[in-house]
């Protein structure tokens, strides 16, 4: 088994450029995935890795072969398409057989070996049946069970689970991880879903607008975004803006706009050199706030804002609340609803305290283009309007 | 409550129209079945019961020759046609293709020309081109308008066609050939059958174009049954039709089942 390179592949459809000079190494046996929102080129991406699309700048690689300009069909790769793409005059047992048919392999191999991957996938007692008679889950299983009954090199997935409700989704994600343990080749997984990149992927490429932003494994992406788009597009994030108004050994001082004249101190640690007066963008997730009645007690108040709660959305596992500091809004997860001695739950328009540890803010050396995300009111939380209306969002979550 | 009456109104409406449809559509032929046994030499009165005319039927060479022929051209201008359609259906999928919309255009021109202009202009093609008018002459023809049918079917047939299982097969390793007839072909298949049934029921059935284009000493079972009508002997004619019916009533049964039995071959 070998590595995939990805060497500056571009591809352009009539003027608009899908993928835009994409550069990336995936390792073997690895789960990788393409993540981003739609149109930012991933499957663009992956059917260039398929064969389907040629790209007009670049190379691919598998190992040491150059797959650039070989057509699909001669390709060591096989793909599981968004609607499973089963062949509906065929029953299962065909379907998986497919491949190995064209190939001219002898028939009792075949037989040995269909049995074989439906046995992997749970599907040997339903060989007889034609895709039109099965469900959702059972097609996406068939589809598997073709694709890999071919040996191929590496397995493209594109948006396997979209078309499947949410429980199977879950399920067939730790089938998919299992299946990946077992035959142990590379799995390359696009999706837009980052739950599900986040869950299942040994590393990440966070696209947008046909580029690689951010690859590496999960935790990484989340905890240390490398630009605004990823820290926004993986999880949820408070960003904050400010300027650097003084270096220490260990964190910096921002002064950050709350919007109406009033300004406020943070502190932060630092991965790169920040100068002097450079304004910043400080990511910092909504789990790492803590949220309090009472003032808390720190040293110097460092990273203690005062705010107000807009508004409260209980979600069950966590309830998120919306903090109102100036004219900012901060998200805030609390996993419980309750969390005081006097067990009374925070109410909306109450006056509370915000503070979080230096270490889990995360510094981006980018400013948010406001006119891009404007719409998403992504730099402060989203506006929320009415009560009723917030509680509705949360039942529909 | 109105509203029950209405409806029961509407009951009683739609049973009579049924009714009378039914008797417009069927009697005629009902009548001609049972004048088919009917031994008179005029349609007019019942003399009794009498297989005569089959026999007559039977024996009569001229009416087997129009069976034969009509056979024949139905034959070649459904296997003809069907393919030119085909393979023209699959043609016009590109898109891109320069010209594309006046092609189809054309090719839906035959459907809404009445069929004696086609007729007509078809027999003055060929006694320009100073051909004999006969067989191959008729079966141009035929193969002319059953041509436009095929394609439209073996069309429609397409646009629902799954691009993505292309690239699947492609994906596992089928090269473009191998594609098509693993894949695409059997996938159509139910619209090229269709469209071959639709062109064989055409060609049979075809009277005003075949008139035009057949000439002296090439009659197809059509031709054969309005020259003899003219001639007043319509006995032989009523179980001929009985027959043809019959045949039909076959078709219609059975076309599911031989589509079905055609689908599982390919």
């Amino acid at each position: 088994m070998e590595e995939i390179r990805i060497q500056n592949i571009s591809k352009d459809f009539d003027g608009f450029l899908a993928v835009d000079g994409v550069d990336l190494t995936i390792r073997s046996g690895e789960l990788f995935s393409f993540l981003g929102p739609s149109g930012c080129g991933k499957t663009t991406l992956l059917r260039m890795i398929a064969g389907f699309e040629t790209p007009q700048r670049g190379n691919i690689f598998i190992g040491d072969e150059d797959i650039t300009d070989l057509p699909p069909y001669k390709r060591p790769v096989n793909t599981i398409f968004q609607n499973y793409s089963l062949f509906p005059h065929m029953t299962v047992w065909d379907n998986v057989a497919f491949g190995l048919k064209i190939r001219k392999v002898p028939l009792p191999e075949i037989q040995s070996r269909v049995s074989e991957m439906l046995q992997l996938v749970k599907m040997e007692d339903q060989s007889a049946k034609y895709p039109a008679q099965m469900s959702g889950g059972q097609k996406q299983r068939v589809a598997i069970a073709r694709a890999l009954i071919n040996k191929p090199k590496v397995l493209l997935l594109d948006e396997p689970l979209a078309a499947l409700d949410l429980k199977l989704r879950q399920h067939m994600l730790i089938e998919l991880m299992n299946i990946h343990d077992a035959v142990g080749i590379t799995f390359i997984y696009v999706t837009h879903d980052q739950g599900e990149a986040m869950s299942i992927s040994d590393r990440v490429a966070v696209m947008d607008k046909g580029k690689v932003v951010q690859a590496g494994p999960p935790d990484d992406i989340y905890e240390r975004p490398a630009s605004i788009f990823s820290a926004y597009f993986i999880g949820e994030t408070n960003l904050i803006t400010g300027q650097v108004i003084g270096i220490e050994d260990e964190y910096i001082q921002l002064r950050c706009n709350m919007g109406d004249g009033e300004f406020f101190e943070i502190d932060s640690t630092f991965h790169f050199r920040p100068e002097v007066g450079q304004q910043l963008t400080v990511s910092l997730r909504p789990e790492k706030i803590a949220i309090s009645r009472n003032k808390p007690r720190i040293q110097d108040d460092i990273n203690v804002l005062k705010g107000s709660i807009e508004d409260i959305l209980y979600l069950g596992s966590h309830t998120q609340y919306i903090v109102t500091v100036g004219k900012l809004k901060f998200r805030v997860f609390s996993q419980h609803k309750r969390v005081y001695f006097d067990d009374t739950a925070l109410d909306w328009d109450e006056e509370v305290w915000l503070f979080w540890h230096d270490t889990d803010s995360w510094l981006i050396d980018e400013m948010p283009d406001e006119a891009a995300y404007a719409s998403e009111s992504m730099v402060h939380p989203p506006r929320f309007g009415k009560r009723e209306q917030s509680r509705n969002i949360a039942e529909e979550q | 409550m109105k509203l029950p009456r209405l409806s029961s109104f509407f009951k009683g409406m739609n049973l009579t129209v049924f009714t009378f449809v039914m008797i417009f559509l069927y009697i005629p032929i009902l009548i001609l079945i049972i004048f088919s046994f009917n031994d008179a030499r005029i349609i007019t009165s019942w003399k009794g019961f009498t297989f005569k005319y089959y026999a007559q039927l039977w024996e009569n060479a001229a009416i087997k020759e129009a069976f034969w022929n009509t056979m024949l051209i139905a034959i070649l201008s459904t296997v003809i046609s069907t393919l030119l359609g085909l393979i023209t259906a699959l043609g016009l999928e590109n898109k891109r293709l320069k010209g594309r919309r006046g092609f189809m255009g054309l090719l839906y021109a035959p459907l809404v020309i009445p069929d004696i202009l086609m007729g007509v202009s078809l027999a003055l093609l060929f006694n320009f081109l100073r051909v004999n008018t006969g067989m191959v002459t008729v079966l141009i023809a035929h193969i002319t308008f059953c041509v436009s049918y095929a394609v439209i079917v073996i069309q429609s047939r397409l646009e629902d066609f799954d691009y993505s299982l292309i690239e699947a097969a492609m994906d596992l390793g089928a090269k473009p050939r191998t594609t098509f007839f693993k894949v695409k072909l059997p996938l159509i298949m139910p619209g090229v059958i269709a469209a071959a049934l639709l062109s064989f029921t055409l060609s049979i059935d075809d009277f005003i174009i075949t008139f035009f284009t057949s000439g002296r000493g090439f009659d197809t079972l059509p031709i054969y049954v309005e020259g003899t009508i003219r001639r007043g002997t319509i006995t032989t004619i009523n179980s001929l039709s009985t027959l043809m019916i019959g045949f039909t009533l076959f078709l219609v049964v059975f076309t599911k089942r031989i589509r079905k039995s055609l689908i599982s071959f390919f």
